[in-house]
């Protein structure tokens, strides 16, 4: 999947309406998440397996001394398939004082995008929850999904984050 | 106020904290009989000093405060007052407000002025009815060598700038009372470099006698020392000295053994020392690969450079540690004020409070630890009347102790008291509908204490008795990686034992292989580590047991807790490790044991969350993750045997 340009030609990178988004790919579908919750972009490597969690979680990497988990979106929201190559990128973000790495099919461009840009999200038809979406913008010939990815990752669907205080476990 | 000021805000506040601290202790030890004139001059001292500071700053409300109780605490040391029981009351509840109002400021709240305001009242009247019989003490003056002795003692080793006696004693009158007045002791006292953390009197004239500088400096170590000294050395007048002020010069010299730094930039230093031991073992690791020429040189700067981030770690590390005593002070105060409102008699005895532990400890231990204690005077020592019937010396004992044991802590709250009734813990457990066995051992009994919603007290007192707090003991304490344990005989006393590891920022560890994955094993809790052969393997109900020294041991096979795939699962190719918790013993099966190894600790909730069975991750030597196992979680995943009643969900 290549996507060659997206970028709004017509928006100046003065407007203070504007937002920049990473776009990004999974399966055939077109997502964007806001830049700056992007911490860093980096290609996927061997994990270390979390025992008693999800498919999706692949586990967790060192990140420069950090142990960060990795979520694989494609697993999560059975979109296209779960390979993993060189070419496979994992896009580190930093949410909510956490970093989180998501496993994507690759990422395509930063496009700025003013608020009036951004049509409200349909209540279906992606697989991806509405509460989770922020809109959809028409891009050239095809829509971009925008994530709201902190909502996203602490959501008790996705399970990254502890939602009860102490209950035991076992 | 200005901006300039509010950076010293932070210190005003910590040293006012400091000095209250050591202001309650010492009201807490003062012999009211016979009051140790350099203790009354540091408890005045560090009341002046706070009026002094928060003047400074415009905190009226302990300015005002302190101002009455500097007042009150001068007549005391100048011999105008004796201090008695009811007075110390008052001081102590001074000290309580005047943390209270400390608070208050610090977290820029609005200042309760009615209390404030009832403070100095109460204040005022103590010193109101001193001021009638002072006229009564003065003529006692005259004929007195005692009171004249002490009078002259305080007003000699004024640490401020009263140079001049106020007091009515007569210079005169030295020569009679030079027995009282001057220990001699021209010597500084430079003992206290160890406890460089309570240091902040920057004039302390320890001019009296080694032994109560030694004291004052001791008494975050140990109360029931320190008492013992007072005796003994009040009993021993010497020879006249009469030049004490030189003696308050090389004092000084001591004033910077420490530094205040902020625990922030220490903890980042840890995490920052524990990335440099990552890295030089990732160096390792590369460096055992390079052949030829250079592969002498590096190895030995390899072999250098380990040894030197070692060093690093471990100063680093000792930077974190505190010694016991700073959470044990706070004791005496608590047992006073419980055994008086029990109408108990309670002697508490502090040992070990030089044992060091890791900061961040120390603050978690304060909630348990105070809890503990509690609960030993109020369930634990019977009453005075109890006591008599039961055979017992009227005054219970109970003892806080600290030691160090191998690679972990042991922190014991002993008493004398009626110890843990078997029956009575029962039937509660049977009223609150736990499902228990009748007949199970003791150990076992006493653990139902820590389940939730489980008192013991015939009456709920303000005191403890609700039930909320046992099970958020053990909690706490294994949330810093300690276990709980009781020994209790009925009518003889109970011991409460924390056991902990030394720091929470590395563990020793042996790292086992499953699969294709690295677990790392805390080293404390091996037992051994075998290959079983085929006949010590028995199956009961598909569950493994093993068969080891005249012992059943359920097995856990690691592979299937963490989930892992292609891992040996024949108990008799692989390799078993006793382990043993404070639950419980079981053996973990796993592949092989790769080798021992120091880990630094990486929180797996800090960008995660809690993993049952993992106590945290590290980072190996090739940058991978490691799990940390946690094997208290891991034994809760042993099916209980039917002859155990625990309750399990």
């Amino acid at each position: 999947m290549t996507n060659t340009q997206m970028s709004q030609d017509n928006q100046s990178y003065t407007d203070a309406d504007s937002r920049e988004f990473l776009s990004f790919v999974l399966g055939e579908e077109h997502y964007a998440l806001d830049i700056m919750s992007v911490k860093e972009i980096r290609g996927y490597e061997s994990v270390t397996k979390i025992a008693n969690a999800p498919a999706f979680i692949k586990g967790v990497i060192n990140l420069r001394g950090d142990i960060v988990p990795i979520v694989d979106l494609r697993l999560k929201f059975e979109i296209g398939e779960a390979t993993y190559n060189e070419f496979t990128i994992v896009i580190m973000l930093n949410v909510m004082q956490r970093i989180v790495g998501i496993v994507v099919d690759g990422v395509s461009d930063v496009i700025r995008l003013a608020d009036e840009e951004i049509r409200p999200p349909p209540e279906f038809g992606v697989a991806f929850d509405s509460q989770y979406l922020l809109g959809l913008v028409p891009i050239e010939d095809h829509m971009v999904i925008l994530v709201n990815i902190e909502s996203l990752i602490s959501s008790e669907e996705l399970g990254l984050v502890d939602t009860q205080i102490t209950a035991p476990q076992e | 106020m200005s901006i300039d000021m509010e950076q010293f805000h932070g210190v005003f506040f910590d040293e006012s904290q400091e000095h209250l601290d050591s202001m309650e202790q010492q009201l807490m030890d003062l012999e009211l009989d016979n009051p140790d004139a350099e203790q009354l001059n540091s408890i005045f001292r560090a009341a002046h000093s706070i009026k002094g500071g928060s003047g400074i700053f415009g905190f009226d409300a302990l300015t005002g405060l302190t101002h009455i109780m500097e007042n009150l605490l001068d007549r005391a040391r100048q011999g105008n007052i004796q201090l008695n029981e009811a007075m110390v009351n008052v001081l102590l509840e001074t000290v309580d407000l005047l943390k209270k109002t400390l608070d208050t400021y610090k977290n820029k709240e609005e200042i309760d002025q009615n209390s404030i305001d009832e403070g100095i009242k109460t204040l005022e009247l103590v010193l109101a009815d001193e001021s009638q019989s002072d006229t009564a003490a003065e003529a006692l003056d005259k004929g007195s060598d005692d009171i004249e002795g002490f009078g002259f003692f305080e007003s000699d080793t004024l640490a401020d700038t009263v140079d001049s006696s106020p007091t009515d004693t007569p210079d005169t009158d030295t020569e009679e009372v030079e027995g009282f007045g001057f220990f001699e002791q021209p010597k500084p006292v430079t003992d206290e470099d160890g406890f460089g953390f309570f240091e902040a009197m920057p004039i302390k004239p320890e001019g009296t006698n080694k032994a109560y500088g030694f004291h004052h400096k001791n008494i975050g170590k140990s109360n029931a020392q320190g008492k013992a000294s007072v005796a003994s050395t009040s009993a021993t007048p010497d020879k006249n000295t009469p030049s004490r002020k030189a003696s308050e010069q090389p004092k000084k010299a001591t004033e910077s053994a420490s530094i205040r730094v902020d625990t922030g930039k220490i903890d980042s230093l840890v995490n920052l020392v524990g990335e440099l031991v990552i890295t030089q073992s990732m160096l390792a690791v590369i460096g055992s690969e390079v052949t030829g020429e250079t592969e002498e040189k590096l190895h030995s700067a390899l072999a250098e450079l380990q040894r030197n981030t070692q060093e690093i770690q471990e100063s680093v590390m000792s930077m974190r540690m505190l010694p016991m005593s700073v959470t044990f002070n706070r004791f005496p105060r608590v047992v006073r004020d419980l055994s008086s409102k029990l109408g108990k008699k309670v002697d508490l005895q502090i040992e070990g409070g030089t044992t060091e532990i890791d900061k961040g400890m120390i603050e978690k231990l304060v909630d348990p630890l105070t809890h503990l204690v509690r609960n030993s005077i109020d369930h634990g020592i019977e009453t005075v009347d109890g006591r008599l019937a039961a055979g017992k010396s009227e005054t219970g004992t109970v003892i806080l102790r600290a030691e160090q044991r191998g690679g972990s802590i042991e922190i014991s709250i002993t008493d004398d008291g009626a110890g843990l009734n078997r029956e009575r813990i029962l039937s509660k457990a049977t009223e609150n509908g736990l499902d228990f066995d009748p007949n199970m051992p003791e150990t076992k009994v006493w653990d139902l204490i820590f389940e939730a919603g489980f008192s013991t007290a015939v009456e709920v007192t303000d005191v403890s008795g609700r039930g909320v707090g046992m099970d958020v003991v053990r909690r706490n304490i294994e949330t810093i990686g300690g276990r709980i344990e009781i020994e209790s005989t009925l009518g003889k006393g109970s011991v409460f034992r924390i056991h902990l590891p030394l720091t929470l920022a590395i563990v020793d560890g042996m790292c086992v292989s499953v699969g294709d994955q690295i677990f790392i094993v805390p080293l404390v809790n091996i037992v051994e580590s075998i290959q079983p052969s085929k006949d010590q393997i028995k199956v009961i109900s598909n569950d493994n047991l093993l068969w080891i020294r005249e012992q059943y041991w359920p097995l856990i096979k690691l592979h299937k807790t963490m989930e892992i795939d292609n891992a040996i699962n024949e108990p008799d190719k692989a390799i078993v490790v006793l382990i043993e918790s404070s639950k419980k013993r079981f053996a973990l099966l796993v592949d092989a044991l790769v080798g021992q190894q120091q880990v630094v600790i990486k929180s797996l909730e800090k960008h995660y969350k809690r993993v049952t069975g993992v106590a945290g991750a590290t980072i190996m030597g090739d940058g991978g993750v490691a799990m940390i196992l946690d094997v208290e979680s891991l034994a809760g995943l042993v099916k209980p045997p039917s002859t155990e009643g625990k309750k399990h969900d």
